[in-house]
């Protein structure tokens, strides 16, 4: 590894991802995260915001919990590339020197974080469910250097099914991608105002920037199920795509929305935007309803977190009902309309009162 | 036209995972298999050999059991494959992986790398662009489809919420989603082929421009501080109910009880 005086990195930055021109969420969970790590390190958590004219979203982060923005704002990075991209945040790091990095474990912060990774050379932990800071090693070990104030990262691997802490030592800046929706975000400080500093460290184009030639949106209406209180979640066992009506009745009543699991969206019966699980969205929201889904464990790792599981499915032996915490094996056909018109005349029941 | 697709053995999560009686992962009661991703990134390179003519190498670093896969990938149609192993390279991380896969691939000739998005085993995502950044070429990651013209490669760029047509000239990285395809069967005359077919095998000495700090356990900036088989939260109740009517009586009085109704 290159040489680096890791003393003179300070400070946690957290890549403010932007699409659209508009904040995604993950950036406000990564802030409220790198809040905290911040003041353990008695540091400040700074927002790096790039992309093109997105200088008005400088104040939405403040707001968030950034102590600080820096603002790299080009024509090149209107749409996100890795080139550009990668560019920007490996410059300002080395520039600033941060000790902590970042990265939503998104679409695009799975790309950019690996190559900035690289590009500034040090260890990065992928797709992180919890930040600590801590010792390394855990417990004091004779003739190891036990350091203090170190970023332990603790992910899942192997589907879900193992777990690991890992840290970055001997070399700045720790980085990390932190999954989408399990960090919290900070109750917004309304007027915060940040500290904007602007940096540009040049742009030209090179072998490495790739032409967009097109950009297909997905249309979708569908609220995003990660901001859902309520997910009436089918997997293969629903039967047939036409036959989601019942679930999306049952969301309805509970003023929730309808999700799936990988095997519906590899079968086309729904986007993948709806999809929970390894390879699809973490969910947790206050009742998850799991209704002719197996339970496979990459689907049971997007969803475990949530506040109350109810499981409907006809296999007695499904892996699901291993995580819920109310199980009933019977006939979603039968029991989901049935269940539907019974919260339906609750409901009504309490409306007259 | 020379694809080389980087691929590894991962154990097989997808099937179902075997615990030990005292709650550890049972690896060897797993099979080991070629990563699902790496298997579509294959696939695609087979197909544009089939399209236009190429030839393909598969290229993977692990234990020397991992020659199982390439033996695989040359019955499903690579021409040629090399395996990467040494003592000295085991307990690398992602950025040590990438180092050692940039040094082999430094070897070779190349218009288009193709590796999986990732591995069931890590799931990190991060060897791809890796390579790509040691390498100074460009990487087109999550890629849903994959077309050549020429000295350019057009992929779909898949997003959440969208996909980029994204344009550019070889050499170039892309990083396959398993959604790509369904990849084919091994036929038995390339099954016949293989066994007959060599495996180029490589150590450490065969790496290009690479500094041994960067290798291995000892050259990985990451270090695992804690490793465990996740604790889940235990199952609740469970119920058998004699009709509809008394699940949804189960459920609409376990409602009311957490005062959700």
């Amino acid at each position: 590894m290159v040489t680096k005086n890791i003393e003179e990195y300070k400070g946690v930055f957290v890549f403010a991802q932007q699409v659209d021109n508009e904040i995604s969420g993950i950036a406000y969970e990564l802030l409220g995260k790198g809040k905290e790590l911040a003041e353990k390190l008695s540091t400040e958590v700074t927002a790096v915001l790039i992309g093109y004219q997105v200088g008005g979203l400088a104040d939405k982060l403040a707001e968030y919990g950034a102590d600080k923005v820096i603002l790299i704002d080009d024509p090149e990075l209107e749409v996100y590339r890795t080139e550009p991209y990668a560019h920007a945040l490996a410059s300002a790091i080395n520039q600033y020197k941060p000790e902590i990095v970042l990265v939503g474990a998104t679409a695009i912060g799975r790309d950019l974080g690996p190559t900035v990774s690289a590009r500034v050379a040090t260890g990065l932990t992928a797709d992180c469910t919890v930040l600590e800071i801590g010792d390394f090693p855990l417990e004091p070990k004779p003739g190891i250097e036990q350091k203090h104030n170190q970023l332990l990262m603790t992910r899942p691997a192997f589907g879900g099914n193992t777990i690991a802490t890992i840290a970055c030592p001997d070399n700045r800046p720790q980085m990390a991608t932190v999954r989408p929706g399990v960090m919290q975000k900070i109750q917004p400080v309304a007027g915060a105002k940040a500290v904007v500093e602007e940096y540009n460290p040049g742009f030209t184009p090179n072998n490495r920037y790739v032409t967009i030639k097109e950009v297909v949106k997905a249309v979708s209406d569908t609220v995003d199920i990660m901001d859902a209180k309520v997910l009436v979640s089918g997997g293969r066992g629903v039967g047939s795509p036409e036959n989601f009506k019942i679930l999306e009745e049952l969301a309805e009543v509970m003023g929730g929305t309808v999700s799936c699991s990988r095997a519906v969206v590899d079968s086309g019966w729904k986007p993948k935007d709806l999809q929970v699980g390894q390879t699809g969205k973490t969910v947790r929201p206050k009742i998850y309803f799991a209704i002719g889904i197996s339970g496979a464990i990459q689907h049971v790792a997007g969803m475990e977190e949530s506040d109350l599981i109810v499981a409907i499915n006809k296999d007695e032996s499904a892996p699901i009902f291993d995580v819920a915490d109310y199980g009933i094996v019977g006939d979603l056909n039968k029991i989901v309309p049935q269940l539907t018109a019974a919260l339906k005349s609750e409901k009504e029941a309490k409306n007259k009162n | 036209m020379k694809i080389v697709v980087c691929i590894k053995q991962v154990p097989d999560t997808k099937g179902g995972v075997k615990f030990n009686p005292d709650g550890t992962l049972d690896r060897g009661a797993m099979l080991a298999i070629m990563n699902p991703d790496d298997k579509a990134g294959l696939e695609a390179a087979l197909r544009l050999k089939d399209q236009y003519g190429a030839e393909v190498t598969v290229l993977t670093m692990g234990l020397p059991k991992a020659k199982d896969i390439l033996l695989e990938a040359l019955a499903m149609g690579a021409d040629n494959a090399v395996l990467v192993t040494d003592r000295v390279l085991g307990g690398a991380d992602t950025w040590a992986t990438s180092t050692t896969i940039a040094g082999a691939l430094r070897n070779m000739d190349y218009d288009l790398i193709i590796t999986g998005r990732q591995a069931i085993d890590g799931d990190t995502a991060q060897v791809g662009p890796q390579i790509a950044e040691h390498l100074g070429i460009p990487v087109i990651s999550y890629a849903q489809d994959i077309k050549v013209d020429g000295d350019k490669v057009t992929v779909q760029r898949q997003y959440d919420d969208r996909y980029h047509v994204v344009e550019t000239k070889m050499p170039c990285l892309v990083t396959a989603l398993s959604e790509l395809n369904a990849p084919r069967y091994m036929t038995p005359g390339g099954i016949f082929d293989a066994c007959k077919a060599e495996v180029t095998t490589w150590g450490r000495a065969d790496l290009q421009d690479v500094d041994d700090g960067n290798l291995g356990l000892a050259g990985s900036p990451t270090k695992i501080a804690k490793a465990s088989d996740k604790v889940r939260k235990g199952a609740g109740e469970k119920i058998v109910p004699d009709s509809p009517e008394d699940a949804v009586s189960y459920i609409v009085g376990k409602f009311k009880e957490k005062h959700i109704i």
